[in-house]
C-alpha cells in the first residue's frame, strides 16, 4: 500500500466532505441546532422543573452533556450516511472506487468527515446550551437513531431502568459515549470510564471490520 | 529504445466471464489483448457486454471468472497498482452534479495521490484542453450533456494514466467538438497513452483505431488489426453521381451496377477488382462521374455482416 497516496486521498475525502457540509449548511447545520434548542426547552425547562435533581445536578445540567453528545453522534452518523448514499445513488462513488486508494482510506476519510461535522454541530449546540436563544420549529426525521438515543442514557441514569432494559442499554454504544462525555463534564457516570473506553474500542474495531468486509465484497456498491 | 515496459501488454484479459446476480450471462469467456501504445476499438451491439467488460477492468463490477492484467498487474493480487494505470470515462454520467467542475477534477487528482501545485497544474491543463476552464467554478449540473462528457474526460486524464478507457465518449457530442476530441485523443495516443474506446459510430472507430475487437452476446467474434479487417472485406459498394441521366444501368465487366434514382449509379466491387478499370469502362461508354462515395461505411458493412450471421446461426 502506498502510504503517501492514501494520506493525500484521505485528506481529499475530508476536504470534499467539509465542502459538502458547508455547501448545504441549511440541511447539515441548521436543523440539528434547532432540534437541540427544542430539546433544551422541552426537557430541560418544562420537564426538568418537575423532575428536580439528578445525581446532585439540576436536570438541565444533567442532560446538557448527553444532548451535546447526541448531536455529535447523530450528525456524524447522518453525515456519513447521506454523503455515502448520495454518492452511491448519484454514482459518483465510482470516482473513489476506481482510484488506487485502499478501501480503509475511503472509510476513514468519510468517518473523519462525519466526525468533523459532528464536532461542528456539537460546538454550536454547546453555545446554544450556554446562551439560550429564540427558536422556530422544524422537525428533521431522526428515524433509526432515536430509539437508540432514548435508551442511551441521555435523559436518565440507566440505574433507573428495569433490569431488562438496563441490559438492552448496555448493548448500545451511544450509552458509553454519553457516559464518558458526561463523566468528562460533570464527573458522574453510570459506568466506569475505563470500561466505557474499552467497550467503545471494541465497537470501533467490530464496526470498522464489517465496513471493510462490505467494501471489499462490494456489497450494495458493485454488481 | 524499446524497454520491457513497452513490450508489456497494456491490458490482457483471459477467459473472462460474468454472470449477473439475476442470472444474466453478460460475458461468456472473452480473451482480449491490448498492446501498449495501441488505439483499440471495442465494438458491439447494445447489450453485447462492452460496459460489463470495462466495469470489471476498472473494478466497478465483480468478475465471475477469468484473469485481468493491466500492465502486468493482476486485478486480483495487485489491484491498486492496476487501478493507478487506468483512467476511465464511463458511458453514463457519474458526476456529482452539485460539485463544481474544478473541485471534481481536483478531488480526482487527490484520489490518485496528487496534491499541491502539481494537482493544480494538472487540473488547469486538462480543463483547458477540454475547453472547460471558463466553467471551473460552475456546478456540474449547469453543464450541457456534451460538456459533462468532456468533464469526465478531463477527470479521467488528470493523473495521466497509461491506459485510457472511454465508453462511448462521443455519444451526444456535437460534430465540431467530436472532431476536436478525435484530434485530442490522437495526440495523447501519440504521446504514448494506450486508448481503448467503445463507440457505435464505426466511422469513428475506423478513423481513430488501429485494432478492433467486436463483441456480441458476451463473445468476441472478431479481433484483428484494423487494416487486416478492412482488407478482408469481400465487397464494397460505391455510389456514383452522374452528370447525365441514364436510361438503364450499363453492363460492366467485373462490377455489378444498378441505377438508383435519377443520376445515381450504385456499383459493387469485388475484392480483386480495380477501380481504375471501372473508370476505363465508364469512359468507353461516355458516362461521366461528378462525384463518388461509399454507400455505407466499410466497417459498418463488416459489422452488420458479422452480427447478422451470428443471428442467422442462432435462428437456424
Ligand atoms: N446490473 C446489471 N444486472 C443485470 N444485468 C445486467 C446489468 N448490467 C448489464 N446487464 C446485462 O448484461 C448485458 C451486457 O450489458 P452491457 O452494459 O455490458 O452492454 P454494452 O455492450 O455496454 O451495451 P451498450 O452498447 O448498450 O452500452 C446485457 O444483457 C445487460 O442487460
Ligand atoms: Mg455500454
Amino acid at each position: 500500500m502506498n502510504i503517501r497516496l492514501n494520506v493525500v486521498a484521505a485528506k481529499t475525502i475530508i476536504r470534499k466532505e467539509i465542502v459538502r457540509v458547508l455547501r448545504i449548511w441549511v440541511q447539515t447545520i441548521v436543523p440539528p441546532a434547532i432540534t437541540m434548542t427544542l430539546y433544551f426547552i422541552i426537557f430541560g425547562n418544562l420537564i426538568g422543573r418537575r423532575i428536580g435533581s439528578m445525581d446532585g445536578f439540576d436536570y438541565m445540567q444533567y442532560i446538557a452533556p448527553g444532548l451535546i453528545m447526541m448531536s455529535v453522534i447523530t450528525n456524524s452518523y447522518g453525515n456519513v450516511v447521506s454523503s455515502f448514499f448520495g454518492a452511491k445513488f448519484g454514482r459518483h462513488i465510482e470516482e473513489m472506487l476506481v482510484a488506487p486508494m485502499s478501501y480503509a482510506t475511503i472509510i476513514i476519510g468519510h468517518v473523519a468527515g462525519g466526525v468533523l461535522r459532528g464536532l461542528l454541530v456539537g460546538l454550536l449546540v454547546t453555545i446554544i446550551a450556554l446562551f439560550f436563544t429564540r427558536l422556530t420549529v422544524a422537525h428533521p426525521l431522526v428515524v433509526v437513531l432515536t430509539p437508540l438515543t432514548y435508551l442511551g442514557g441521555v435523559f436518565y441514569s440507566i440505574s433507573m431502568l428495569p433490569e431488562f432494559w438496563q441490559n438492552v442499554s448496555k448493548a448500545n454504544p451511544i450509552l458509553y459515549m454519553v457516559n464518558a462525555f458526561r463523566y468528562g463534564i460533570l464527573g458522574t457516570s453510570d459506568i466506569s470510564i475505563g470500561h466505557a473506553y474499552a467497550i467503545l474500542i471494541v465497537f470501533v474495531v467490530v464496526l470498522f471490520t464489517s465496513c471493510m468486509y462490505l467494501m471489499q465484497r462490494g456489497i450494495g456498491i458493485r454488481e | 529504445m524499446v524497454t520491457i515496459r513497452d513490450l508489456m501488454k497494456a491490458l490482457s484479459i483471459t477467459n473472462l466471464t460474468k454472470t449477473y446476480s439475476n442470472g444474466n450471462q453478460a460475458l461468456k469467456g472473452i480473451d482480449l489483448s491490448v498492446e501498449s501504445g495501441d488505439f483499440y476499438a471495442l465494438l458491439g451491439p447494445n447489450g453485447a457486454g462492452k460496459t460489463t467488460a470495462i466495469g470489471i477492468v476498472t473494478s466497478l463490477v465483480n468478475k465471475s471468472g477469468g484473469e485481468v492484467e493491466v500492465f502486468g498487474h493482476s486485478i486480483d493480487s495487485e489491484l491498486e497498482a492496476a487501478k493507478a494505470c487506468i483512467g476511465i470515462v464511463p458511458q453514463e454520467v457519474n458526476l456529482n452534479l452539485w460539485e463544481s467542475v474544478g473541485n471534481i477534477v481536483r478531488n480526482q487528482a487527490g484520489y490518485y495521490g496528487l496534491h499541491g501545485k502539481l494537482a493544480k497544474q494538472r487540473v488547469e491543463k486538462y480543463l483547458r484542453a477540454l475547453r472547460l476552464w471558463d466553467r471551473r467554478d460552475h456546478i456540474a449540473r449547469s453543464l450541457s450533456g456534451g460538456m459533462k462528457r468532456r468533464l469526465m474526460i478531463a477527470r479521467a486524464l488528470v493523473h495521466e494514466p497509461r491506459l485510457l478507457i472511454l465508453d462511448e465518449p462521443t455519444a451526444g457530442v456535437d460534430i465540431e467538438i467530436r472532431r476536436s476530441m478525435w484530434e485530442f485523443l490522437q495526440e495523447i495516443n501519440e504521446a504514448g497513452t494506450t486508448i481503448i474506446l467503445t463507440t457505435h459510430y464505426l466511422e469513428e472507430a475506423e478513423s481513430l483505431c488501429r485494432h478492433i475487437a467486436i463483441i456480441d452476446e458476451g463473445r468476441i467474434i472478431e479481433d484483428a488489426r484494423m487494416s487486416d479487417v478492412l482488407r478482408k472485406l469481400q465487397r464494397e459498394v460505391f455510389v456514383l453521381s452522374l452528370t447525365e441521366e441514364l436510361p438503364e444501368a450499363p453492363a460492366l465487366d467485373g462490377f455489378m451496377a444498378r441505377l438508383r434514382g435519377d443520376r445515381e449509379l450504385e456499383v459493387e466491387k469485388g475484392p480483386d477488382c480495380d477501380l481504375n478499370d471501372l473508370f476505363v469502362q465508364l469512359n468507353a461508354r461516355n458516362i461521366h462521374v461528378s462525384s463518388l462515395r461509399n454507400k455505407a461505411n466499410r466497417l459498418e458493412e463488416l459489422f452488420m455482416r458479422l452480427v447478422d450471421s451470428k443471428q442467422q446461426e442462432a435462428e437456424l
